[in-house]
């Protein structure tokens, strides 16, 4: 079956004075309709750039420069923008971290869940507000007429996230991008958050492309795993897989540095730090940072290797197979 | 522990009023932090985990001083904290370091890192010119900074080697405690580590007690001695580490546990513990506090407020069915 969403080799870079940096430096990835996948990384590593990419909202003077968006059978990045818009909300939605900022402070709840169903469907207002209320509800707030007419200062961060959502299923859209949507709220309400995801994927066969830096969170929630690193996809796999067994040194060595429940003693932390876009090593771009680096690391970017069953990673440790 | 506690709180408590109106009248109160009592001993690591709204930054400004306190009291190397004033506060903040969550907020951005961590050696006049340095340079070597960094700025370092420094200016006076709120809360993964090891080793160097806030699990049982859960200005558990993330007697405590995300996918998932979200500080619900959202609540718990129990050694809980 074809994917719902297909990215190819995509660049998205930003203009220097020694040329331009690019920030997604040939990401390729997939997401099948109704499935839950993660791309994870640490700041810099280009993954919200990669969704924004997608949606073609890369703020200027960053820019799209090269590869393919295939979204049901179209190429996104050769529509018009017109066309973009009818794709934007409807078919392709996003969530981001800052519930806050998110949503207008001086427009209720109600009305902002509303404007999104006008946007891009007939109907008339009145429908409107009752499909903005049959969402609230979809999304377990409680007490939804008060939410409909609260404004946004008078809900918690929960409740804000979750009018979020509400906003981003309107339309019922076949993709939801969801970027770090956990990170400012609680565990326990992080927990209640994936729960709810993973429940409207099911009822709705909504796919779930969810950006994250928590490892935690990814077991919770995804079928399938991307991890990146400064703007390259370095491995991929099913999540239990790759979790279990990571490939490539830097997922291993995020996986070390995590802290265990019930492990003593010190952490096993990755040396170094996150180079800067305009300081990303030549080769592999985790190289200094790598425990079992080469000259030869150094020399080209690795290349793509299968390891194992729907498993791929960018490391030449794997050229022969194992290592 | 039989040697003198370095820090002791006795029904520490911190209320906000809330102001109306024209004339600011208060209409009612944050209970932000309600009667919390606690002693850390020197060397032990005492963490307070929590929501964002249980008060555990509060209860740690309180202890620096930051906001004065509404009642209580704090006792520091056995003197009354709260009864100090000019000089003699200054003296005994020698003592008392703190490093926050924000290491880009906490760094004056046109002070070069040797000059942040110079300052406070200046403020309490410790040796002359060139002993400051040489103590900069020690100080930056042993936090796993170059001494030659003391001339850059803090906008040339990454966010964990801002942290570094911060941890740097906080150890210059040879401080007893540290106050650490969320200090690896704001950093890369792969960086947090590092922070938490450097810690760790600072720690079993210098025989300091850190009073640590945080809300990540995970990290505090890597790191504590002595663990308190802390809920709309409560403690509702405290006791040795191991015992409290090996036998959780709370039943909050045993949710937030279940809610922390593992990486592990051998680790099963179960469904989100707990429904609902933390109510208001301004209007906490009568009896335990945790009524609202604990599966387990009978009629008891939503009459009478549980105390703080010894239920085994060192490990206490406020809980009516516990």
């Amino acid at each position: 079956m074809e994917p719902l969403l297909e990215v190819r080799d995509l660049v998205t870079a930003f203009p220097a004075p020694a040329g331009p940096l690019r920030a997604v430096d040939g990401v390729s990835l997939e997401v099948r309709r109704g499935e839950a996948v993660a791309l994870v990384g640490e700041s810099g590593s280009g993954k919200s750039l990669t969704a924004l990419s997608v949606l073609r909202l890369v703020a200027p003077p960053g820019r799209v420069v090269g590869g393919t968006v295939a979204f049901e059978g179209r190429d996104l990045l050769s529509l018009g923008e017109r066309e973009m818009c009818a794709v934007r909300g409807a078919r392709i939605a996003m969530v981001f971290q800052e519930p806050m900022t998110a949503l207008n402070p001086v427009l209720t709840a109600g009305f902002q869940v509303a404007e999104a169903v006008l946007a891009h469907e007939g109907v008339s207002r009145k429908e409107a507000r009752g499909r903005a209320r049959d969402l609230l509800v979809s999304v377990n707030l409680p007490d939804p007429d008060r939410v409909l007419d609260a404004y946004p200062h008078e809900l918690s961060g929960g409740q804000r996230q979750r009018v979020c959502i509400a906003m981003a299923l309107a339309c019922r859209p076949a993709l939801l991008l969801a970027d770090e949507p956990t990170t400012a709220l609680d565990v326990t309400l992080q927990a209640q958050f994936l729960d709810l995801l993973d429940r409207l994927r099911r009822e709705m066969g909504l796919a779930v492309l969810l950006i994250t830096h928590d490892l935690g969170v990814v077991a919770r929630f995804a079928e399938r795993v991307y991890v990146m690193y400064c703007g390259r996809v370095v491995e991929q796999g099913p999540a239990a897989a790759l979790l279990t067994d990571p490939k490539h040194p830097y997922t291993r060595g995020l996986l070390a540095s995590v802290p265990r429940r019930g492990a003593k003693g010190r952490l096993q932390a990755i040396p170094g730090g996150v180079p800067r876009l305009a300081e990303v090593p030549p080769g592999c771009a985790f190289g200094p940072r790598c425990p079992r680096f080469t000259e030869a690391c150094a020399a080209a970017v690795p290349p793509v290797l299968a390891v194992g069953e729907g498993r791929e990673v960018r490391c030449i440790l794997y050229r022969g197979g194992a290592p | 522990m039989s040697a003198p506690p370095l820090l002791s709180a006795r029904s520490l408590t911190k209320h906000f009023p809330i102001r109306k109106g024209l004339l600011g009248r208060a209409a009612g109160r944050v209970r932000a932090v309600d009667d919390v009592s606690f002693d850390l001993s020197p060397g032990e690591v005492f963490s307070v985990v929590g929501e964002s709204g249980s008060g555990k930054s509060t209860l740690a400004r309180c202890i620096l001083r930051l906001e004065e306190p509404t009642s209580g009291k704090v006792a520091f190397d056995g003197r009354d904290f709260l009864a100090l004033r000019g000089r003699a506060l200054r003296e005994a903040r020698r003592h008392i370091q703190v490093v926050f969550q924000d290491p880009y907020g906490s760094l004056n951005p046109r002070m070069t890192v040797g000059a942040a961590v110079e300052e406070p050696l200046i403020i309490h006049r410790a040796g002359g010119r060139a002993a400051r340095q040489a103590r900069v340079a020690d100080l930056l070597r042993r936090v796993g900074l170059d001494p030659r960094d003391a001339a850059r700025y803090p906008h040339e370092f990454s966010g964990g080697q801002r942290q570094r420094v911060c941890i740097a200016r906080a150890l210059a006076l040879d401080p007893k405690l540290v106050v650490l709120d969320e200090p690896v809360s704001a950093l890369d993964v792969s960086v947090q580590a590092q922070v938490v090891n450097l810690l760790r080793d600072l720690r079993d160097e210098l025989g300091l007690a850190y009073l640590f806030i945080a809300h990540g699990l995970p990290v505090v049982e890597h790191l504590s001695d002595t663990v308190a859960v802390m809920y709309l200005g409560r403690f509702c558990e405290v006791g040795p580490a191991a015992r409290v993330f090996g036998r959780p007697l709370h039943p909050y405590t045993r949710a937030l546990l279940a809610a922390a995300p593992d990486p592990d996918p051998a680790v099963p998932k179960a469904p989100a513990p707990l429904s609902g979200e933390i109510p208001s500080p301004a209007d906490p619900p009568p009896g335990c506090r945790f009524h609202t959202r604990c599966p387990l609540a009978v009629a008891r718990c939503r009459a009478e407020v549980p105390e703080l129990r010894e239920l085994s050694e060192g490990h206490r809980a406020a809980c009516h069915l516990a």
